[in-house]
């Protein structure tokens, strides 16, 4: 049976429950990062554990594996070259153009570009967030796009002085306005994933008139102002008229593997 | 005694929030992180006084809110509802049974997440929920439920090894030996 104490206990914590779910949403950041700076000691001793785990890996590989590999990536890289040099000649024409149109120069990303490393994963199976080793300090800041080599990874949530929160692509709480490559470049707005399959996202709300077809590239639209226009996001699976057919909903594959990510890139304004 | 069980549980749900972030584990292969929370909270309710539930119940929650999405201090509560049920009934717990730890870690570990999730959908933060939370909630339960019996195996083994031992007063005393035989 319990006792008066008991009740005493009962009462203050969910006093204090309620006292913390009701916190202005500032405080509520502050207050969620100062508590996570408690893991700061531990963060060293994950890298230091995953290096090691690395290591013993590279152990493991033999020698002609490794030189078949090495003989797999000098071919790879040998192809980007032809394809950084075909896409600097693009650039330039591009350049050309847009000075004959007097149309304004884009920025280049390259330069923009901040590399981060994966830290932690949500511990909760109902979100998709991450957080980074960059933090205010590197001049980050909340909502810059972030990216990984397939494309886009999602966005920044919540910065501290040395991390960084990340929304993952397919969280409810990173929407991202989406085009996708077709002869009507339909737009439509990046959803949710399933709880379990992180690769599919559901793209909505694109004309019930859209032209899609399997294998069509999505990339961002530039619309809704977090995301620059053109960032690969993946490719349409497969599409239904969704709502009584309101609209036309389709599922795409992500480039990026979201599973997998340990080092990914935040483009700087 | 009570007090370093308490440090000690405290400091497993430091840890076991740390592990659940940090390393993948279970969620690449079975795209489910697992939660250790509620098997400490078994263990807590069944072998310490209503302070360390509560504490746990606060501390964890808050912990596993900072590394998460999840709205500050919704697990506080999920977490505490379930410490508090088994506490109210521990005198009717077989708690040194194996079997009684696994059915009360499944049972504690299937509903502190909907708890979670039902808290979740109250206060307005809708969670990423399909068919696919069905499996994700059966593995949290079994893997919860695996976990109870090694906690108690494991806090056993910390308190014999780093907690003292108390002296037990006999009855013996050696000027009151009954000396049998001739002397």
């Amino acid at each position: 049976m319990l006792k008066r104490p008991h009740y005493i206990a009962v009462g203050m914590v969910v006093l204090l429950a309620l006292l913390v779910l009701n916190l202005p949403g500032r405080a509520t950041a502050r207050l969620k990062l100062a508590i996570g700076s408690l893991f700061l000691p531990l963060f060293g001793l994950a890298s230091g554990a995953q290096q090691l785990t690395g290591k013993a890996g590279d152990l493991l590989l033999s020698r002609s594996e490794l030189a078949r590999q090495n003989e797999s990536l000098r071919r790879e890289n040998e192809q980007f070259r032809l394809l950084a040099m075909q896409a600097e000649e693009m650039a330039r024409e591009n350049d050309r153009l847009r000075k004959l149109f007097q149309w304004q120069q884009q920025h280049r990303w390259k330069s923009r570009l901040k590399l981060a490393r994966v830290i932690l994963r949500d511990p909760a199976n109902w979100w998709r967030t991450m957080q980074i080793d960059l933090g205010s300090r590197d001049g980050l800041r909340t909502n810059l796009p972030v990216l990984a080599i397939g494309g886009l990874v999602g966005r920044i949530h919540s910065v501290s002085l040395t991390r960084s929160q990340v929304v993952l692509v397919g969280d409810p709480n990173c929407k991202v306005a989406a085009l996708v490559e077709n002869e009507t470049l339909d737009t439509g707005v990046m959803g949710n994933a399933g709880p379990l399959d992180t690769s599919l996202v559901e793209l909505s709300y694109l004309s019930r008139n859209a032209a899609l077809k399997p294998g069509q590239n999505v990339v961002t639209s530039g619309l809704g102002g977090i995301f620059p226009a053109g960032i690969p996001i993946g490719k349409v699976v497969d599409s239904r008229l969704a709502e009584y057919g309101l609209y036309t909903e389709a599922r795409v594959k992500l480039e990026a593997n979201l599973g997998a990510l340990e080092e990914v890139w935040v483009l700087l304004p | 005694m009570i007090a370093f069980r308490t440090l000690l549980i405290l400091l497993a749900a430091f840890l076991a929030v740390f592990w659940e972030a940090a390393f993948p584990g279970t969620s690449r292969w079975l795209h489910v992180q697992v939660d250790l929370l509620p098997p400490l909270i078994v263990y807590a309710s069944l072998n310490t006084g209503m302070r360390t539930v509560a504490l746990l119940g606060v501390f964890g929650g808050l912990l596993f809110d900072s590394l998460s999405a999840n709205p500050l201090g919704v697990t506080i509560l999920p977490l505490f509802i379930v410490g508090l049920a088994i506490y109210w009934r521990r005198e009717l717990i077989l708690r040194d049974q194996p079997y009684a730890q696994f059915v009360l870690g499944l049972g504690a570990s299937a509903a502190a997440p909907l708890l979670t999730v039902v808290l979740l959908l109250t206060v307005g933060h809708p969670p990423l929920l399909g068919w696919g939370s069905l499996w994700q909630w059966l593995v949290m339960s079994l893997a919860g439920a695996i976990a109870t019996p090694l906690f108690f195996l494991i806090f056993g083994w910390c308190e014999r090894v780093l907690g003292h031992v108390p002296v037990i007063e006999t009855s013996f005393r050696p000027d009151r030996e009954i000396r049998r035989g001739r002397s």
